[in-house]
């Protein structure tokens, strides 16, 4: 652009910084030098380009690798195959990569970055807000998109209408009156939003952060395990697993009773599909507090139940055989079910059940069957997840159950390492088993179910969410929007009574449809001017 | 029972007019190939539009508007592979209206939106990808697109029907919500778009490269045929730039709708499941995208790769995570 007129009209069309050259040799400038070099260096684009490619490679680790936030045990499984590569994996950090340092190094420099560009650019944007449209350039035949017309009326007439159409069409609009009647021009500019939509666009990422980041900090979340026919209650010693933010506080936990009545599934029952779950719910009922009135609620997947900001979801179930074991003189050791793990789609589960009041301690060890199925080389499966043919195989242990020793031991696993193996049985529901040498009898009364309870406290989520929100609208704005400049002079050499108008206008050179919309201010003009 | 087996009939006629539109759609691929072989006869006198707007710009417009409106369609009507170009059209058309009608009874026979599983998925897909195509072609010239749409149409399908194909079913548990609706939509429109997309991006790197070479001095090389006969260089890049534009903003929207889907799914909003963390990489790799388009240094050739990797994270996101990772999200249903 040889024209200083066109330079100065273009000028501010956007604040992207004009040029992202940083000094390449920051050398001998002294210490305020260095980090003001580092400074524009960090907020240049090509940091933020940079950053943004870091973060994207960074980010591929964690869908490779097993991540501890979500498959802790998958994580020691994958360690215990691999000694050698393993440890060095978690020294860097690779299974827990989103909680990793140089992660979030990645994400604040990034963050950084942007503050440090978005400020002085809302700063400007701010000054062009206020600012009025730049002086029409002294040739608008130069300008990319241009119209030159004469029409029936005054300079004067002209210009108003001009000022007008453009009013109307809600365009910032300059009108220039030279004092000596010589050459006046209207300038008008639109499209501002473009840019607030931009900055709002930055501003709400970083929002975003903050929000997500404060939730974690103060949210919690818990899982639990609860039987058909039995409760839990919303406090920190009845959670099977239980993750607080760094801030959170024991007495933010809203106080709650969930019962769980029933638990209900349908599966697939035929075609390829056999077996694929259809639907889950789990009837409940719960009250805030003694005193409080109980409700019923039914918790299904995607429709979790809410509980004065705090949710409870339904992320999985599977089953509770019920057993009734005596000893020798018929006294009662157990009777209630006992939730066994599932191991795969059609829930071939295990469990074990500890019995340490009996002298000796005996513990069972054993799988569980939905639908039993027998096979030559695998044994016992289970071919279907609902309960077609229940069926138990159990093994009998006794000796030390290792419970006194004081060592926290998982209720899913029984450490056989001090105890022997007395006999295997498979038992249907009904069926009682006399255990050997006089131990007693177990009996495999039937089958129930549990649900497994996500519960949630997040109070950043509401904000993240308008954050997202507003980062949509922004972006929107800033990719849709079209900013321009458009400009109308009556030339001095106007013939009378017929006057010469110029149009000319200005855009990005992504914004297309500058000549149609130039073209219809023209037509509005002449309307306006021509009274037709 | 009378219900199940007119639901049985109709994924049997789905499944029959995918195959049908495939053949459709292949016939589509050889007459726009056959109409670009023919252009390719006439090497010198053919070069009249990339010459018209390639002139015009040098006269000092940089304005994309002058661009546009010089179409390949302002090309005399005499022009050799014309009629297969209509063809191509036509039978493009025709494929297209048999997809819509698969898609439609794959719908019908599972009674819900056809988006369940990756088969449905890819299908709905290319028959959104076809669709945006042929809408675009009812106001300009886009014939020229054809080829480089009907490749990923057919591939597409082609991996639904011999990898993905699973028999119609009602949902799993998880899948059943108004989000279904909301997200997975959004993401097949960003799937058709990011591909258009990509198309033009690769068209741009062609041209660019062809340009090169002739102002080298050196021949066109093979591709200089199919250069001749679609736009400039600058206007593809516009192009791609626009898709990508456009779409930026709707995969934000469907990553979002995703989150608040597994808010009441799952009980967290993002989780770092595989599909989260390469949506996440998809995002930021487009995001640099746009950046580099603003960035000195970074426009033109080095912006258009990024916005081929991003394409690449896209597509790993759908085929690779589905596939290859175990995660909340493998509704494939491929066994």
């Amino acid at each position: 652009m040889s024209d200083p007129g066109i330079d100065e009209a273009s000028a501010g069309l956007t604040t992207q910084p004009e040029s992202d050259v940083t000094s390449p040799n920051p050398a001998g400038i002294g210490a305020t030098g260095w980090l003001r070099w580092a400074w524009r260096t960090l907020t240049s684009m090509r940091a933020a380009l940079i950053l943004l490619f870091l973060l994207a490679v960074a980010a591929i680790p964690g869908s490779t690798f097993p991540q501890r936030g979500t498959n802790t045990v998958e994580v020691s499984q994958y360690i215990a195959r691999n000694p050698t590569w393993g440890p060095i994996l978690d020294r860097l950090g690779m299974f827990d990569v989103f909680a990793a340092p140089w992660f979030a190094a990645i994400y604040l420099l990034l963050m950084v970055s942007l503050a440090g560009c978005v400020i002085p650019r809302a700063r400007l944007h701010w000054r062009a807000m206020r600012a009025q449209p730049p002086a029409a350039p002294s040739r608008l035949s130069r300008l990319p998109e241009h119209r030159t017309l004469e029409l029936d009326g005054s300079p004067a007439d002209v210009l108003t209408a001009a000022e007008t159409v453009l009013r109307a069409r809600r365009w910032r609009v300059r009108r220039e009156v030279a004092p000596s009647g010589e050459s006046t021009w209207v300038a008008a500019e639109t499209g501002y939003l473009r840019e607030t939509g931009n900055l709002l666009f930055h501003l709400a990422l970083l929002a975003l952060l903050v929000a997500v980041a404060a939730g974690g900090m103060f949210g919690a979340k818990g899982q639990v395990i609860v039987r058909e026919g039995s409760a839990f209650s919303n406090t920190l010693t009845q959670y099977d697993s239980f993750s607080p933010g760094r801030l959170f506080k024991a007495d933010r936990l809203v106080p709650f009773t969930v019962h769980l009545d029933q638990f209900r599934a349908t599966y697939q029952e035929d075609g390829m599909q056999r077996g694929a779950p259809r639907d889950f719910a789990a009837d409940v009922v719960y009250s805030t507090g003694p005193g409080t009135a109980e409700r019923k609620a039914t918790i299904g997947v995607n429709e979790p139940l809410a509980i004065d900001g705090t949710k409870v979801f339904l992320v999985g179930h599977g089953y509770a055989p019920t057993f009734v074991i005596k000893d020798a003189t018929g006294k009662v050791l157990l009777d209630d079910s006992v939730v066994f793990l599932p191991q795969d789609g059609n829930f071939t589960s295990d469990g074990v059940i500890k019995i340490p009041d009996a002298t000796p301690q005996i513990g069972f060890t054993g799988v569980f069957l939905p639908t039993a199925e027998r096979d030559p080389v695998r044994g016992g499966f289970s071919s279907f997840p609902a309960p077609l043919r229940p069926e138990v195989f159990l093994s009998v242990w006794r000796g030390d159950l290792g419970l006194d020793k004081g060592t926290p031991q998982s209720v899913y696993r029984l450490d056989t390492s001090s105890m022997e193996r007395l006999g295997l049985k498979d038992l249907k529901p009904g069926q009682i088993w006399t255990l050997p040498d006089g131990l007693g009898t177990l009996t495999f009364t039937g089958v129930s179910e549990y649900a497994t309870f996500n519960v949630a406290s997040d109070p950043g989520s509401g904000w993240a969410l308008a954050a997202a929100v507003l980062a949509i609208v922004g972006l929107s704005l800033s990719l849709f929007v079209r900013r321009r400049r458009l400009w109308v002079r009556v030339p001095d050499t106007s013939p009378d009574p017929k006057v010469e108008v110029e149009f000319g206008a200005l855009g990005r050179s992504e914004a297309p449809g500058l000549d149609e919309e130039l073209d219809s201010v023209v037509a509005a003009v002449r309307r306006a001017v021509e009274g037709v | 029972m009378i219900k199940v087996a007119s639901e049985t009939t109709l994924a049997y006629i789905s499944n029959n007019l995918v195959y049908a539109s495939m053949l459709a759609y292949t016939v589509a691929m050889v007459a726009f190939a056959v109409s670009f072989a023919q252009g390719r006869g006439r090497s010198d006198s053919s070069m009249s539009v990339r010459d018209t707007e390639q002139a015009q710009s040098v006269v000092g417009s940089a304005s994309v508007d002058v661009l546009e409106r010089t179409d390949v369609e302002s090309e005399p009507g005499s022009e050799p592979g014309r009629r297969a170009g209509n063809i191509g059209m036509s039978v493009m058309w025709l494929a297209t209206l048999l997809l819509l009608g698969g898609v439609v009874a794959r719908g019908l026979s599972s009674g819900r939106v056809p988006w369940g599983n990756m088969y449905e998925f890819s299908i709905t897909s290319a028959l959104g990808i076809s669709l945006a195509f042929l809408v675009v072609s009812l106001k300009r010239d886009v014939r020229w697109l054809g080829m480089l749409v009907v490749i990923p149409v057919l591939l597409t399908l082609g991996t639904a029907v011999a990898v993905l194909y699973t028999d119609s079913a009602p949902l799993v548990p998880a899948l059943k919500s108004w989000w279904l609706l909301i997200h997975v939509s959004a993401a097949i429109i960003c799937a058709g778009a990011f591909t258009l997309g990509a198309a033009v991006t690769v068209l741009y790197l062609m041209v660019t490269r062809v340009d090169r070479r002739v102002a080298a001095g050196e021949g066109a090389g093979w591709f200089g045929a199919i250069a001749q006969r679609v736009p400039s260089a600058d206007r593809l890049d516009q192009m791609a730039y626009r898709t990508n534009a456009f779409v930026f903003p709707l995969w934000t929207f469907a990553v979002v709708a995703g989150a608040i889907w597994a808010e009441s799914a799952w009980g967290r909003y993002w989780g770092w499941d595989p599909k989260e963390t390469w949506a996440f990489i998809t995002w930021v790799v487009y995001a640099a995208y746009l950046h580099a388009r603003a960035t000195a240094g970074w426009k033109g050739h080095r912006a258009a790769a990024i916005g081929l990797v991003g394409y690449g994270c896209f597509l790993f996101n759908y085929f690779g995570v589905n596939l290859l990772f175990s995660g909340l999200h493998s509704y494939s249903g491929v066994k």
